[in-house]
């Protein structure tokens, strides 16, 4: 089926040059068409090898990624009964999602969770990269500190996160640590089931996630750059902001990006640390599947799909990734 | 412990973790009857879904039960949307209303039921005793019969075939730490009082939370329903509003929607008063922790559970899921939910499987003689208690209404949705 479109032009890109830059698809290129018996010749063609390499990914992604999001699209415009969802399409399901003041309230502290989360990885998780890249020298123990931050993940997110609240809690470690050094009188209650403790739960979970490529970026950094900045004069903080932090823009870039997409689509940790009462969307979506009103939570799927692009989107005109890859 | 293992969110590892917890307590059961190879999936809410029953299922029956242990509100979309995913249905008759519709579940002949004739009336004429009132809400009677295997339509008569067998049933309140608390506690209009101000919690179950919230709103003085299990939008938008303003203003410290939450609030005294179910009353007391089920003036929110049977089930596994709802009304495993705090619909067999002690304690309201202990063996009670709100006829007897589904109740739950986002 593809043959026709190679055919018209010889010179049209295959998938492969996309990834591969297009530099050498640009090269003239003998044309298959004249001598469709000679399969040596079809195979040896750029395009078809290309088209072939990437089928099984592309197939894949299609049957499990763009199908179901289309199902979702399809879905977000039925019409739903307590029991059963009934195709139709009617826009009755956006109509109330966006005519209802909860969903921007909803949309906002979802936004605010992903700022204020991405600040505090970010912070912690550039500081921890910088360390381990160029204040351990030897590469056993760089090695060794890595794998030292990834013990976390031995365990369950959801453990990980659970085992805040008894500590949080009002007759909690923490409060009866602080109340028995007299710090303070009264348990402090907003320590747990508050935006505190999910972003706190939040930073817990997905530091690791702004560490790792910030620190695959910085080991990738010649040292003889720094060397070269230095012997020109240049101060440790000036090295940090004109040398490393460009540097290191795509490996943030990752992070950010993997932070932000997991907090935006989070709903577990925020009702388990919020103890139900704050909601941000990915709530929104599992009240309504847990209450059978799939159309409405397709909606809001798509929706907070929507906004999630754009804000990728966004952030991506301020860093070239691909290039760094 | 299937019941401290359900998370919601987690319905798929909940269920692996339960099938196979399930999966080790049978095997560990003597293979008495093990000429049968059949295995029958039970979903349910938590409240019924133990290893005990399932294991002893196999002893008695050869029949291997995989019990799987959900929150309400994930049961009722099982049932709904993966009718193959289940062969029998252990949910509350609420539920039963709302799915009923969907055809996912066929009826069950009474005639095949050997202890049909002493279910207890409320699940049959819905009178607990020929000269009770019949409280508000979706009573088990209303939605509890139907025309015929296949029939689509509730029928108010008993017409010979059921919907759901009723299992257990109970009659909740607030539940309450007396330490914590210092004074009588009597209406349900407590749960707003101020006093408790960032220590009350409330159930983030709809159809269930709004049954209480009516009960506080009544019992304020703030709304008069003329009919609570089936309110009209003003009244949804008067409840709400009432309740939104309390949170926001902080009354609650965190809402529960799977009973362990509901447990650990309780017992680590972040919360003092909430809606509470009574086995969850049990587990906090079992840790030594004082807590009362507390009797309130207004009268009970009370729900029946029952057991439905996936409308795909033919052949021996219809009769094998025949024999096993008959066995399930035939006493043990009904001895051993009331030592829960539950009521069985079959209280005459039961009693058989309880000592007089305990049979005076849970049903009779009489003081414990002995010790009172759990099913698991933990010590409840000493001797010279009297249960919380008293006997069987004294609690179910001020039932002021049934969990229910309205028929405004898309408009309720998008209502509730906004109050838990609010």
């Amino acid at each position: 089926m593809k043959t026709s479109t190679w055919c018209v032009s010889g010179t049209s890109l295959s998938p492969l040059d996309l990834a591969f830059g297009a530099r050498r698809s640009a090269r003239p290129r003998h044309s298959p068409c004249g001598d469709p018996d000679n399969m040596q010749k079809i195979l040896k063609n750029n395009a078809v090898t290309g088209w072939m390499m990437v089928s099984p990914l592309a197939a894949v992604l299609f049957l499990f990624l763009v199908l179901p999001i289309v199902m979702i699209v399809v879905v977000s415009f039925w019409r739903a009964t307590e029991f059963s969802i009934i195709p139709a399409f009617e826009f009755d399901n956006y109509e109330f999602l966006f005519g209802s003041s909860v969903t921007y309230t909803v949309f906002i502290n979802t936004f605010k969770y992903a700022i204020i989360t991405w600040i505090f990885t970010f912070l912690i998780g550039f500081t921890v990269a910088y360390y381990l890249a160029f204040h351990i020298r030897s590469l056993t123990w760089q090695i060794a500190l890595f794998l030292l931050c990834t013990i976390p993940f031995w365990t369950s997110n959801i453990i990980r996160m659970i085992s805040w609240i008894p500590f949080l809690g009002r007759n909690g470690i923490a409060n009866s640590t602080l109340i028995s050094w007299g710090v303070i009188d009264e348990p402090l209650e907003w320590l747990l089931f508050s935006d505190f403790s999910v972003v706190l739960a939040f930073v817990h979970i997905y530091t690791l996630f702004m560490v790792v490529p910030i620190f695959n970026t910085m080991m990738r950094i010649d040292k003889s750059l720094i060397e070269a900045a230095r012997d020109a004069g240049a101060s440790g903080a000036q090295i940090l902001w004109n040398v490393i932090l460009p540097l290191t823009k795509p490996g943030i870039m990752i992070g950010t990006i993997f932070v932000v997409t997991l907090v935006m689509g989070d709903f577990f940790t925020v009702r388990i640390m919020s103890g139900s009462q704050s909601a941000n969307v990915g709530r929104l979506i599992s009240n309504d599947i847990s209450l059978l009103q799939y159309p409405s939570a397709s909606a809001t799927a798509i929706v907070l799909l929507v906004t999630v692009l754009i804000t990728i989107g966004i952030l991506l005109r301020f860093v070239d990734i691909r290039k760094e890859l | 412990m299937t019941k401290y293992t359900k998370r919601n969110g987690l319905s798929r590892r909940t269920m692996l973790k339960t099938g196979v917890a399930a999966a080790a307590g049978t095997l560990a059961a003597p293979m008495v009857w093990a000429q049968s190879n059949i295995v029958l999936r039970q979903a349910g809410t938590g409240v019924s879904a133990f290893n005990e029953i399932a294991a002893k299922a196999k002893e008695d029956l050869g029949i291997t039960m995989e019990m799987t242990a959900l929150d309400s509100d994930s049961v009722t979309q099982r049932v709904a949307t993966q009718p193959d995913s289940f062969d029998i249905a252990d949910i509350e008759y609420w539920i039963c209303k709302k799915v009923w519709p969907t055809g996912n579940l066929q009826a069950m002949d009474t005639s095949k039921i050997a202890n049909y004739d002493k279910i207890a009336g409320t699940f049959r004429s819905g009178k607990l005793t020929p000269t009770s009132e019949i409280a508000q809400g979706t009573a088990p009677h209303t939605v509890g019969f139907t025309t015929g295997v296949n029939g689509t339509e509730f029928v108010q008569e008993e017409s010979g075939y059921m919907t759901l067998i009723p299992t257990i049933y109970n009659a909740d309140t607030l539940g309450i730490r007396p330490d914590l608390i210092g004074r009588p506690i009597s209406n349900w209009s407590e749960l707003l009082n101020p006093e408790f101000k960032g220590k009350a919690s409330i159930l983030d179950i709809s159809s269930i939370g709004i049954m209480d919230m009516a009960m506080v709103c009544e019992s304020m003085g703030e709304i008069t329903y003329a009919d609570k299990g089936n309110m009209t939008k003003e009244e949804i938008d008067k409840t709400m509003a009432i309740f939104t303003e309390a949170k926001q203003n902080g009354q609650f410290r965190a809402f529960w929607k799977s009973f362990d939450e509901s447990i650990n609030l309780m017992a680590s005294g972040e919360v003092v008063i909430q809606s509470m179910w009574s086995p969850a009353i049990t587990a906090v007391r079992s840790q030594g922790i004082p807590c009362v089920y507390q009797p309130l003036e207004e009268g009970y929110r009370s729900w029946g559970g029952g057991m439905g049977l996936a409308a795909s089930l033919e052949g021996a596994k219809l009769d094998a899921a025949y024999e096993y709802i008959n066995w399930y009304l035939s006493g043990w495993v009904g001895g051993f939910l009331m030592r829960q705090g539950y009521y069985s619909a079959v209280p005459e067999t039961s009693k058989l499987f309880m000592s007089d002690d305990e049979w005076g304690f849970w049903y009779e309201g009489k003081e414990s003689v002995g010790d009172i202990v759990s099913p698991s063996g933990q010590k409840l009670e000493g001797p010279g208690v009297i249960r919380d709100g008293g006997s069987f006829l004294d609690r179910m007897g001020a039932v002021a209404c049934w969990n229910s589904v309205m028929d405004e109740n898309q408009y309720m739950v998008r209502k509730w949705n906004e109050f838990i986002a609010a």
